[in-house]
């Protein structure tokens, strides 16, 4: 199969089911196909709209962001095979899933992410070594998720999806949604894959958000593996359809276009920021890389059809769509190369700089008040580390060491 | 002018949460059928009605969900209050609470934090059917981040639901409902005492002899356990904790470095309970006082009995004054 042969972005990938889904589906949100050329069929006349406005310097940054995003995945992945990590999680294949409705995103929107969206966390402005942070285990969160409005990355399955409702039911109170100002009304977005919609907490939160018609945008990348597990393995029906029994409006969009999950996002929150309740988005992707480091997706998965994906790849399509309407621009290209050499060498001098801290940190922040368990476990452990500076000064730790 | 009032332990919750309401205007109430019903103990009788169903909020039958939303109103800037309809009820929203609650402000490194109190009626005696009795408080003591209490008198749970809607940690209010009909004095003119007692162990009874030590529904055991030992010619003094997370490890060490006996007892099974823990501290900061090992009257390691045994299982007065004679065997 060849590149031209993908142009509708619909056919059958090896061993996977098809992205069109059956006969009665929603169609799945294109705006431009694999090859670079822009859908013009009347379904997506409102979807076209939401991204009028972004000229031929808009789509050179969206380039930018995730070309910037590859490059800091390539780089992490790197630093965990040279041991400077414990573990890593790629967003490699879901840049433009995680940038397209990273952009759609207003200032004041808050964001609940998994722990792939680095795309995201790009776009929110979070410094690519704090983002390493966790990984490199130096820290539990890494940023500062009031100055980002990005929450820390949930590690467990799915349990941010309800935060994020819960967030957006206080947004609601605060009386931020449908005043018509689109610089005052909020809206959530909860970040999970296609693995999490088989959790109990992500069920929990649309019916949460359905009943109080909470400002929340659940952002479903399924990018077809939940490590090992196929979809098939999570759902007998395309993953959008979740949405429709709890009452939320679900849309399918091509999850490697760029444009249409700007679109399907921009729609969702502005539904969202209105008063029009929460949206269920499933973006169809793939996961080209691991799981995370610790995984080796040859044991469940064929080259065939990660060959077929790389075909497909997000920032290839971007850049296709941009020469095709002559809008490709080598000396930006250079530049942006340049960019990402620029932050691949920061990430590699300050992320092996990151120092473990103190052991004595371990005690703060468990409690906002002080805890007499803790508070004399704390005094315990000074008083032990105490002691083997007082055996070094008298001398007895280097008797013990000969 | 006098504020003093008698209420019932259900009816002093109720006002110390309006008193939170009426104050702070991020205080919410979240749960099953806690508005128009009040809730199914009614503790939380007529607040819907005067602060709307927006700050007092009947939730979806999900406890993960409410625990999960909690966390997320939270870290808007709200301060929920959820209530759990019953003790077995809560271990849906487990891994809300231990995984994500207690964690959040340590793993934000403090610049997250999640006020959230969790109320919840536990323990037996009150002939339920099954899931409806439990005790299991040692489970999220065990966990860092979280602060478990539970209030033994009309007094202290208006006092120290106050205290814990205020607080800037998590609370895990764990409500005697055996209790909740008991009727005792309560001073309305503000949280009570003045200083905080939340955590904050105290002496309920003077004695000389050996120490009981309870918290929740077994302080009025342990008081009349002290009352009939008393016609034995035995002075047993009664310490309440109050909070099992944080323990008050000073004040029960001070009381059992006086008497030099010491008996815990809570309904909660008696293996690896918050009784195994004040045995342990005792037994490492009095041993030289002690004139017996510590003993603990609980629960046994079975699932809760069926209610037509239940009396077997709760410590009752007899098996407390069967751990009090066997204190003092030694």
């Amino acid at each position: 199969m060849t590149d031209h042969d993908a142009r509708s972005g619909a056919s059958t990938p090896p061993d996977l089911p098809d992205l069109a889904g059956g006969p009665d589906d929603a169609p799945l949100i294109q705006l431009v196909t694999p090859a670079g050329a822009r859908v013009t069929t009347p379904e997506t006349d409102p979807y076209r709209e939401r991204v009028a406005h972004l000229d031929a310097a808009a789509l050179r940054g969206l380039y930018r962001d995730m070309v910037l995003t590859r490059r800091f995945d390539d780089e992490a992945t790197a630093l965990q095979r040279q041991g400077e990590l414990g573990l890593f999680a790629q967003a490699k294949g879901q840049e433009a899933a995680q940038i397209g409705s990273g952009r759609a995103l207003a200032a004041q929107d808050y964001v609940f992410p998994s722990y792939r969206e680095h795309g995201v966390s790009h776009v929110r402005g979070i410094d690519t070594v704090d983002r390493l942070r966790l990984f490199r285990g130096v820290d539990h969160g890494g940023w500062d998720p009031t100055v980002h409005n990005v929450h820390l990355y949930t590690l467990v399955i799915g349990s941010h999806a309800l935060h994020a409702t819960g967030y957006a039911m206080g947004v609601q109170r605060d009386g931020l949604v449908g005043t018509g100002d689109p610089d005052r009304d909020t809206a959530v977005v909860a970040y999970f894959g296609d693995g999490a919609t088989s959790q109990g907490d992500v069920n929990e939160a649309l019916v949460f958000a359905a009943v109080n018609n909470a400002p929340v945008v659940f952002f479903c990348q399924n990018n077809q593996w939940a490590i090992s597990e196929p979809t098939t393995k999570q759902t007998r029906v395309p993953l959008y359809r979740r949405g429709g029994g709890f009452g939320v409006p679900s849309v399918r969009v091509d999850g490697n276009d760029v444009l249409a999950c700007y679109a399907v996002t921009a729609e969702a929150l502005e539904r969202a920021r209105t008063g029009g309740g929460p949206t269920f988005v499933e973006a169809f992707t793939y996961r080209m890389g691991a799981h995370t480091t610790s995984d080796d997706p040859t044991r469940y998965r064929s080259r065939a059809q990660e060959d077929y994906w790389r075909r497909r790849d997000p920032i290839d399509r971007v850049e296709a769509l941009l020469r095709a309407e002559g809008d490709w621009d080598d000396a930006y290209a250079a530049e942006v190369e340049a960019e990402a050499e620029a932050l691949g060498e920061r990430l590699r001098t300050e992320t092996r700089a990151l120092a473990a801290p103190p052991s004595q940190t371990m005690f703060e922040n468990v409690y906002g008040t002080p805890h007499a368990v803790v508070e004399t476990e704390r005094a315990w452990f000074a008083d032990y580390e105490e002691s083997f500076a007082a055996d070094d000064a008298s001398g007895a730790h280097q008797e013990v060491a000969r | 002018m006098s504020t003093t009032k008698t209420l019932t332990l259900a009816k002093a919750i109720n006002e110390g949460m309006r008193r939170s309401l009426e104050t702070d205007p991020k205080v919410l109430l979240m749960g099953e059928d806690i508005g128009a019903l009040g809730g199914v103990f009614r503790v939380t009788d007529g607040l819907q009605k005067d602060f709307g169903e927006d700050r007092v909020v009947d939730t979806p039958l999900a406890e993960s969900g409410i625990l999960g939303t909690a966390i997320g109103l939270a870290l808007r800037g709200y301060r929920p209050v959820c209530e759990i309809q019953f003790d077995g009820f809560i271990f849906p929203a487990y891994d809300q609470i231990t995984t994500q609650l207690a964690k959040m402000r340590y793993r934000s490194g403090g610049k997250l934090e999640v006020p959230v109190v969790v109320r919840v009626p536990f323990g037996g005696g009150i002939g339920a059917v099954e899931h409806h009795s439990e005790s299991p408080e040692a489970l999220f003591a065990h966990t860092a981040g979280l602060r478990v209490v539970s209030p033994s008198t009309p007094q202290d749970a208006f006092t120290m639901i106050q205290e814990a809607i205020a607080s800037p940690d998590p609370v895990l209010f764990f409500e005697p409902k055996g209790r909740y009909w008991e009727k005792g004095e309560v001073d309305l003119g503000g949280r009570g005492e003045g200083a905080r007692v939340l955590d904050r162990a105290r002496v309920l009874r003077a004695g000389t002899d050996l120490t009981l030590v309870a918290y929740g529904p077994t302080v009025a055991t342990a008081l009349r356990a002290a009352a009939a030992a008393e016609q034995e010619g035995r002075s047993v003094e009664v310490v309440d904790l109050r909070s099992i997370s944080p323990l008050d490890t000073a004040t029960v060490v001070e009381s059992v470095r006086r008497t030099g006996r010491c008996v815990v007892v809570h309904e909660a099974p008696s293996y690896l309970g918050a009784g195994a823990e004040v045995a342990a501290r005792v037994t490492e900061e009095c041993f030289y006082s002690l004139e017996s090992p510590v003993l603990r009257v609980g629960g046994f390691h079975t699932p809760y009995p069926v209610a037509k045994i239940e009396h077997d299982y709760l410590p009752s007065l007899d098996r407390v004054l069967d751990a009090v004679d066997r204190a003092f065997a030694y």
